[in-house]
This record gives C-alpha cells, structure tokens and sequence, in this order.
C-alpha cells in the first residue's frame, strides 16, 4: 500500500494514501476537536460532511485554513492544527454556533453529555460576540413516546440524517429547508408519531447535542417507588450491565450486575428481578415453534413459512410492520422478553404474591427507546392496564442511582430475587448479536436431537459483520442461521428473502450496532466500536461463567410450565406470550 | 383551496417522467423539475408517489422540495406575479411595490389568491435592472413602477 508522510504539529506520520488529516492527527496522538464528523468502521460508514468546520488546521503556504475531516494528506504535507490562526478560527466558529444555541445548558437533558458544550469548555470560550437581542432560530418540539425532538438546539451536523437513512435505511430523517430555517425533520415537517421512525433511537445515540434526546420517565418511576398502595417490581435488561458502570467511571466491559441489583434494592423496589429470566421463557416459546415449523416442513409441509424471524427487538418489529407489512406472518409471534416479563409478572407473580394486578407497577430498565413505545402498545394491555408500566433506559437507571444518594462503586454485590430473576448464560447473550440466535440453537439442539449439546459456545454466530451466516449441525440435519444487526443490514436480508435468495431456517435481526448493547438507551456510544467490543465482550464473559447456560434447564422456568403455563404453545402461553401484527405501512 | 388529490393519471404521468430519467435518485432534481412544470407544483401526494417511484425515503424528496426556492408546494395562480428583488429593484422600492401587491390582491409574499387567479412571489434579478423596479406576471415585464400604479395593472388581468 502506498505510504504518505506528512508532519502535523512538528510530528512526523505515515499514513496510507488516502488518509485524511484528521484520522492522520489522531493516530499521532493529536485530538483535533470536530463536531459533525463520526466515524463508525465497524459499518463502513464515515460521517464527514464538511459542515462544522470546528476541525479547520492551517497548512503554511495555502491561503485557507482546510478541515481536518474532508482533507486528504499529501506528501511532504506540513499541518498546524493549534497555530494562532487556527485557534481564532476555531474558536471563532464555536462562537457563531453558540450564537445561535439556546443557553439552557443548566437544564438540557444532554448537559454533560454535550459535544458542543465540551468544545466550549475545551476552547474555554467565556463570551460570545453575537449581536445583542439578536433573533434565534427556533422550531416546533416535538414529543414522541420513545424520544424528544428539540431542533433549537440542532448544530445540523447530520449524523441523525446519516444514521436513519444510511445505516438504518428507514428514511424518517432529512435536513429540510435552508439558511437559518434549515432543520432535520420528517418529510413535510410531520411528527416522528407519523412518520417511519421506528424509535431505534440510534439518532439519540449520535447526536452530539440536545436536540434528539429520549423520553425521560425517572419520575414516574420515583412516584410509583413513593406510593405506599403500590408493589413495584423491576426488571433489567440483559444489555444493561454490561454499560452501566460507564456511567460511574468504570472502563467500558466491566459488568455490573451485583453492584446493580445491590442498587436497585435500595432504591426501593419491592422485588428485583430479571429480563433474562423472560429471555429464557422466549427462547422456550420462540425455539418450540422454529422446531414446529421446522419439522412440518421438513416433513414436506408446503405452507410453513420459513426462515422464521426474531420477534424481541421492537424496533425492528415497527421497522417490518412499516416496511414489510406482506410479510407479517414470517417473524415469531413470541413476544419480546420486556413484554413475556410484564404479563407473567402481572398473572402468575401477582398471584403467587397475593397483589392486584392494578396495584402492582412493572418498570423496565433497557438499554433501548422503542421499548418505551412497545410497552405503550394496546395489545400489551389488559382494560387498559399496561404489563409493563415504564420502561427507563441504562441512562435513566444511572440517574435514579444517583438521585438515591448511592454510592455505587461501593455497594456490594447482591443477587436477584426468585423466582423471576433466576437466569441461565443462554438468556444473557440476548444483549448482543447473534445472541438470541446462538440462545434458541442451544434448546433447539437438545429439543431436536434428543441429544445433550456438549460445546455450548457457537463461536460461528458471533461477531460484529454486519450479516453474518451459518450453518449448524443438528445431528446431520443442517440448519441455516442468518444474523444481521443495523436495520439496514436487515432490510438487506428481508430483499433477499422476498426474491428467494436465501435458504435459511431461522434469522436473528437486532436494530442497533453490536445488537442491545449499542442500543439508544445506553451510554451513549456516539458509534465507538471500541466501546460496543467491550460491552459484547462482558456478556460472552458472564454467560461463560453461568452455572447454567441454556434456557430450557432453567428450574424456575421448568416450574412456570409446571405450576402455570402447562407446556410451551399452549393456550396459556399463546394468550399470555404471544402477539399479531399490524400492517402500518408509511414512507 | 381543495386539497389535491392524485388518482391513477397522475400515477401515470409521474412513472413515465421517472423513467425517462432511468429512475435515478441523482436526478431527482430533474425529475422535481419536470413534475413541478406538469402540474404547476409539488404537492404531498405527488411527492409520495415519486418517492415510491425511486424508491428513497419521502423525507429526503421533501428536503430537497424545501431547499430550492423554485420548487413550491402551493398551486400557482393563473397570473403568477413575481417581484423583482435583485439590488437595482431593490434600491429603487421592490418592498413598498410588494406591499402595495399584498394589499391589492389581499395576500401575503408565497400566496394564492381565494378565487386561485394570482399567486405572489419574490424572485432575484431578472435583467431588465434599467426598468426598476419591476414585476413580471405570467411572462409579462412590467417596469418604472410605483405603488400606485399596481391597482391598475392587476385590473388589466381581472
């Protein structure tokens, strides 16, 4: 490969031909600031629209300062990034871009959290030269069930634009109208309610400012906690430990689950319990019918619809009811994880604790938006009365630890309640790519065969490719898995299904980046694939240490059927764990 | 103004300017503009229907549809009135001769009127600088202008 050599900041650097300034810089050890730009390797997707111009270097000799994002090296190339000239300009455009921004930083939800915010502080900017009582663009909010849109605070940098049309190919998202005027919203500036949006989130995750935020229920959920006539049970998502201590300083991949539910408990919540232990119900409910359906066809059965499609991620459940709406009758009708908790929850746990359904509140800890919308769906609801009450992200968790006045890096570890926070390993991966898939083939194989399945880890279906495919053995009976993560990669896959390219049995789709734990409800990851690694990484860790690793050997679970549902399918289960679909098509 | 409504002509024209495009998304500009000179503008359901035509999200036609001034998303009049506000017009009193067309046709800069006659738009220079300020209605050039003389020009179209 051709080299370059270059000199940034009297620092020499090799690069590869093609490099641009600002990936040269970084790999020197130079942080040139930028705003607009983001870079997701892992997807193949750079983000450099030119538009910020916070990254602008001088090159001595050119008469422009250049940005450092959209410049490729050349040879001999000698970079400035902090001369004088620079820094003014640099400054000068944080200025213009603060000109324009509301100065509500005390009370945006994203302070702290703040690219644009963090760049003022950086360039310590202590007053902004804009004209005094100067109009200030502004625009309609806008309020979603899942995630808020305030486009006063929009630096249009786009990488909401980027992430909903290129990565998740939903198309809810364009930069519309110019100049002052100019904002990012859904074609004819309708709401997000009507447009495709699937409530991914993942515009929340890469937003650099406060203008795309998610719905915040922390206190719904603190006035439940203070309701004496009220019994409120909480469940944590499988993805979340996995990112929750990134809020309390600890390094990305380091699990928390102990510290977690040692918090949970504190804070109030009558029982502590898991989604994972739901994760393992799906996997009975989800696996008994990809074998029914397995084995009518491979009986011959004509009419069985094959490959059957994951049913947990509700973003990619309103992605395929908007965008797929002739195929309704592929995915599982399994419910998610979220929803199997809160109905068994408010049926069989009520019942064993002797609890109205009315009077006991389920509240949800994702690392995920659209759950905040799937929770709200009618026909998750009994007389009106939600299965699962509220539903807060990893971020919101993280607050309410804080609110309570704990200190959470000294907790000790503490465990579930039972029965429903018991869990196996198979359970856990549901937080990643490939996991749900690589969960379900672990029953399915014992289920299948008959046989015990001795190596538990499918290292072919893990790993962060876009699509990834395999096949594996049931006893010589091949089963052909297809995984993909971003909705993109899914709708790539759906096409080729439609047009009969593909021959697989079963398909794993999760909406967002490394499955879960890129989710929109976490720690915002802003696409640092370094981050997502780790987190994956802290599940296969957990899962490998589980006593028990996969779903249909959970006791509690073996019991529910026992005491409760009688046998995965039954009309108990089909009343209580499953769901239909709704055909919402939408451009 | 009722609202409009696309049936399957309408489908029909909008397929067939697609496809002498190749149904590209890079010419979707060429594609806007020869829609907008078929039917004059670019409402909701014609956008829609060349965004199923292309097959790209509706939001990224409507940004487009935003971004350029000569595409409009509201009907023009039989007589488009346009104004000139280039900086010759400009100086010379563009603005009071758009007052003047506001409160004679009873509407604002971007209108129609009710009976769907005149539309009112600013437009940038249009050569003819040694007549400012100037409108033009339809593809007519009328200069020298002062306020008080639009009452009688727009009486002329009525």
């Amino acid at each position: 490969m051709e080299t370059i050599k270059l000199t940034i900041d009297n620092r020499q650097v090799e690069v590869p031909k093609g490099t641009t300034i600002l990936q040269a810089a970084h790999q020197a050890g130079i942080n040139i600031p930028s705003l607009c730009y983001m870079n997701l390797p892992y997807l193949a997707q750079e983000h450099k629209p030119g538009s910020c111009r916070v990254c602008v270097v001088e090159i001595p000799g050119r008469k422009n300062l250049v940005p450092a994002c959209a410049t490729e090296c050349t040879d001999e190339m000698k970079v400035l990034s902090h001369s004088l000239r620079a820094i003014n300009a640099r400054r000068t455009v944080v200025e213009l871009l603060l000109s324009d921004h509301p100065k509500d930083c005390l009370i945006c939800p994203s302070s702290g959290n703040c690219e644009l915010q963090k760049l003022s502080i950086t360039m310590g900017i202590r007053e902004i030269n804009s004209v005094e009582n100067a109009a200030m663009s502004t625009y309609r909010k806008d309020a979603s069930p899942a995630l808020n849109r305030n486009m006063d605070k929009c630096v249009m940098c786009r990488s909401c634009e980027t992430v909903c049309n290129e990565i998740q190919t939903v198309g809810a998202l364009s930069a519309v109208n110019r100049g002052f005027m100019s904002v990012v919203a859904p074609a004819f500036e309708q709401e997000l309610t009507d447009s495709p949006c699937t409530f991914c989130g993942q515009c929340v995750a890469v937003c650099p400012t406060g203008a795309l935020t998610a719905v915040d229920n922390t206190f719904h959920v603190i006035r439940a906690l203070a309701d004496p006539n009220k019994y409120v049970v909480v469940q944590t998502a499988p993805a979340v430990r996995a990112a929750l201590g990134e809020e309390f300083g600890y390094p990305p991949g380091n699990s928390v689950t102990g510290k977690m539910v040692a918090a949970l408990r504190s804070i109030g919540f009558d029982q502590v319990y898991d989604t994972d232990f739901a994760a393992d119900l799906t996997i009975m409910e989800e696996g008994t019918e990809l074998l029914d359906r397995l084995s009518r066809f491979l009986d011959g059965d004509k009419n069985v619809r094959l490959p059957i499609l994951t049913s947990c991620c509700p973003a990619w459940v309103n992605f395929f009811e908007t965008n797929y709406p002739d195929m309704l009758d592929v995915p599982s009708t399994a419910r998610s994880p979220q929803q199997m908790f809160g109905a068994i929850a408010k049926t069989y746990m009520a019942e064993k604790l002797g609890i109205k359904r009315e009077d006991m509140v389920v509240v949800s800890v994702m690392p995920c938006l659209a759950k905040k919308y799937e929770c709200q769906r009618d026909e998750f609801k009994v007389d009106g009365n939600p299965d699962v009450d509220y539903a807060i992200t990893t971020r919101e968790l993280a607050h309410l630890i804080k609110i309570g006045n704990i200190d959470f890096n000294t907790l000790k570890e503490e465990d579930f309640d039972r029965p429903m926070g018991e869990s196996t390993g198979a359970g856990l991966i549901f937080g990643v790519t490939g996991g749900v898939i690589e969960a379900a083939t672990r029953t399915a194989y014992e289920l299948f065969t008959g046989k015990k399945l001795e190596k538990v880890d499918f290292h072919e279906l893990r790993g962060m490719e876009g699509i990834r495919t395999a096949s594996v053995n049931f006893d010589g009976t091949y089963i052909h898995i297809g995984i993909a993560h971003t909705l993109g990669n899914a709708r790539k896959l759906l096409d080729g299904i439609r047009k009969g390219m593909y021959n697989f049995h079963a398909i794993e789709i999760m909406a967002c980046p490394g499955g879960c734990i890129g989710g929109g409800g976490q720690p915002l990851h802003r696409g640092n694939s370094i981050v997502l690694k780790a987190r994956m990484d802290a599940i296969y860790k957990e899962d490998f240490n589980k006593p028990i690793r996969k779903s249909h050997e959970n006791p509690e679970i073996i019991k529910l059927y026992e005491e409760f549902l009688g046998k995965p399918l039954s009309e108990k289960s089909h009343k209580l764990l499953h769901t239909h679909y709704f055909s919402h098509p939408k451009k | 103004m009722t609202k409009f409504e696309i049936n399957d002509c309408h489908k029909k024209t909008i397929k067939e300017i697609c496809e002498s495009f190749g149904n590209k998304r890079s010419e979707l500009i060429n594609i806007l503009h020869k829609t907008q000179g078929h039917f004059g503008y670019l409402p909701e359901p014609v956008q829609l229907e060349i965004a199923l035509n292309l097959n790209m999200p509706l939001a990224k036609i409507y940004g487009v549809v935003s971004f350029y001034s000569f595409f409009t998303m509201t009907p023009k009049g039989k007589f488009p009135v346009s104004v000139c506000m280039g900086t010759a017009c400009y100086v010379r009193g563009a603005e009071k001769i758009v007052e003047a067309l506001e409160k004679e046709l009873k509407i604002k800069v971007g209108g129609v009127t009710q009976d769907g006659k005149f539309s009112l738009d600013c437009l940038r220079c249009i050569g003819a600088c040694g007549l400012a300020p100037v409108i033009m209605i339809g593809e007519e050039v009328h200069g020298r202008l002062e306020p008080q003389m639009i009452k009688d020009i727009i009486k002329k179209y009525e």
